[in-house]
């Protein structure tokens, strides 16, 4: 269940202004916490100074800002940073260089009073892996293990919140893929609400249930990833969301002969190549608006397995030759076709049609896991949190 | 000829003193100077610079004429302590702390500004109080500055010569610095004296030096952060 449908879930809001010369923050969020929210927007626009005015580290900040009933900052009141109990997680780590990977990880844990503890140093090594490296000096250590250990690091102070600044940035492909997982575990097994800050699509889709769209200094919405990435009237500022919908389904079976996965969702069924998750877990798909097709009757003998009934919602302005229209499928769907088809078929708003995607569209990187829901099913190396859950 | 090396350890001690005050003081005078954005900070870097460009003896003789009975400062310690500041050790250690600010502050202003904020940023969002930050984190990260700082600020202490000649004079167990005491013997063309104050402080700022390299190599070179 995405945050913003969830009334238990810790509720932040935040009114903020600041100015800084040639730029502006004038950012209104009122969002449900939990699992990953991801802050998304481009480069410069933001994102990471509203994160830090949540931290409480940009003084000159102005407005309110309260989480989960508490007012962090508002006109007489400023929570210093190390009172809000927002971990942060930096994307250049941050680490102590005087310290070894223990002294850091430990270094939040010793502060914070024992009766506020949740999480024992034990666990949270186990979940990230750290054990090989707790005696090392953190010049020594990866890109990929820095961030592990700043992980660690800020879960151990008991955050009720965690902050996290582009944490993949500085790393390739490769150790991205390595990190994701031990991000989701700790939204996931850790029950810890986290705000994620990315520009990159790709994170974005595998990790987060909910999404900020931040543009020029304002949050320009926020909601389920579904919701959000796929209103039409947030296309120019989500950028390269738009290159697709995103859609949540659930893995609904495998044919291990055929090596294909069936997912489903609200419309039916769409098929894609064989995933390793297990029946039942939750994921985000992105289906490429160029991937869909669209058709006025059932096609008959094609190698198009995925077949979607539905109708045309919109068709969207001028893009060249080329059209995006919007389908109801059961959930959203954006197709780019060419202008001229749209013609020939005559597609104007709640005409009936077939959304015709391709099924190797639905392609391992447009793959993603969200939170929380699946990561029970994943015990592999994990014991069992201690507390809350 | 038996030797008075006096003269030697009165200088080492004067220069220890120096550096302990130095950082103490400079200290945060070099946070201050790392951190703000007032506009005060160029004068306040400039005047902290000064003893490196002016020759000692004018650094002495204004020193002089403030710790002097008639000074401002020597005028209000007579009539509160019954003597003024010149000639006496406590004298050549104010003027010292002052002569040698320079040399213990821009190392470890530079360390500082090279720590960054970035790590004070991670101990605060780690609950730490700022002085706890600042004690486990920043210094601890700017040791290189500390070590630099106190072995420049020893070893200048130890050589100035113009300032003491000015401040201090030259009396024995009191002002006789090792500076002093070597220019004297070779005035007096005492060779021998001159040369075994002088080779004693050679190999003593050699053990200094060695010793403090090779510590300070013992913390691996870390690239970044």
């Amino acid at each position: 269940m995405p945050a913003a449908e969830n009334p238990a879930a810790p509720r932040l809001e935040a009114n903020l202004r600041l100015d800084r010369g040639d730029f502006r923050l004038e950012a209104s969020l009122d969002a449900r916490l939990s699992g990953v929210t991801a802050v998304f927007g481009p480069s410069g626009c933001g994102k990471t100074t509203l994160l830090r005015a949540i931290a409480g580290l940009e003084r000159e900040a102005r407005g309110r800002i309260a989480f989960d009933g508490t007012v962090w900052q508002d006109d007489r009141t400023f929570i210093p940073t190390r009172e809000r109990r927002a971990g942060l997680v930096f994307q250049d780590a941050r680490l102590f260089s005087h310290l070894t990977v223990r002294g850091n990880i430990l270094y939040g844990h010793r502060r914070t009073p024992a009766d506020e503890r949740i999480f024992q140093p034990e666990t949270v090594i186990r979940l990230m892996a750290l054990e090989p490296l707790l005696g090392r000096r953190v010049s020594s250590l990866s890109g990929g293990e820095r961030q592990r250990v700043s992980f660690a690091r800020a879960v151990l102070a008991t955050p009720r919140l965690l902050l996290m600044d582009e944490p993949l940035a500085s790393l390739d492909q490769d150790r991205k893929e390595e990190i994701l997982p031990f991000i989701e575990r700790l939204a996931g097994e850790l029950a810890i609400p986290t705000l994620y800050v990315s520009h990159e699509i790709d994170e974005v889709v595998r990790l987060a249930s909910d999404l900020v769209l931040v543009s020029d200094g304002r949050v320009v919405a926020s909601g389920p990833i579904e919701e959000v990435s796929n209103r039409f009237d947030l296309r120019s500022y989500a950028g390269r969301l738009d290159a697709g919908s995103i859609i949540r389904m659930r893995v609904a079976g495998h044919d291990e002969e055929t090596g294909i996965t069936r997912f489903a969702f609200a419309g039916g069924e769409v098929i894609g190549p064989r995933v390793d998750l297990p029946e039942g877990a939750a994921i985000n798909l992105r289906v490429r608006s160029r991937d869909v097709a669209i058709a006025l009757d059932r096609p008959g003998r094609t190698s198009i397995l995925n077949v979607l009934p539905g109708r045309v919602v919109e068709i969207g302005p001028n893009d060249g030759p080329q059209a995006h229209v919007l389908l109801d499928v059961g959930t959203a769907l954006w197709a780019r076709i060419m202008r001229r088809s749209v013609n020939e078929l005559e597609l104007r708003p709640g005409r009936p049609v077939y959304a015709l995607i391709k099924a190797v569209a639905v392609d391992r990187r447009s793959l993603g896991r969200p939170t929380a829901m699946d990561l029970s099913l994943e015990e592999r190396d994990a014991a069992p949190p201690d507390g809350r859950r | 000829m038996p030797f008075d090396f006096e003269p030697l350890w009165l200088s080492i001690e004067l220069a220890a003193i120096t550096v302990a005050i130095l950082l103490a003081v400079g200290t945060p005078i070099a946070w201050w100077l790392a951190r703000t954005r007032s506009r005060l900070r160029v004068a306040v870097e400039a005047v902290v610079a000064l003893p490196l460009v002016l020759p000692p003896t004018v650094l002495g003789f204004y020193l002089l004429l403030m710790l002097g009975p008639g000074g401002p400062l020597g005028g209000l310690l007579l009539s509160v302590t019954g003597s003024s500041l010149t000639f006496s050790f406590e004298g050549l250690v104010f003027a010292s702390t002052i002569y040698s600010l320079p040399f213990v502050v821009q190392p470890v202003q530079g360390a500082f500004e090279a720590v960054g904020r970035g790590p004070l940023e991670a101990a605060f969002a780690l609950r730490a109080r700022a002085f706890d930050a600042f004690f486990t984190v920043v210094v601890p990260m700017a040791r290189r500055g500390f070590i630099t700082g106190g072995v420049l600020g020893f070893a200048h202490t130890l050589g100035e010569f113009g300032v003491v000649l000015m401040v201090g004079g030259n009396i024995p167990g009191e002002t006789r610095l090792i500076s002093i005491a070597v220019f004297e013997h070779v005035e007096t063309l005492n060779y021998p004296a001159a040369h075994a104050l002088s080779a004693t402080l050679l190999g003593f700022c050699f053990l200094v030096l060695l010793t403090v390299y090779a510590v300070n190599r013992r913390f691996p070179v870390h690239a970044g952060r």
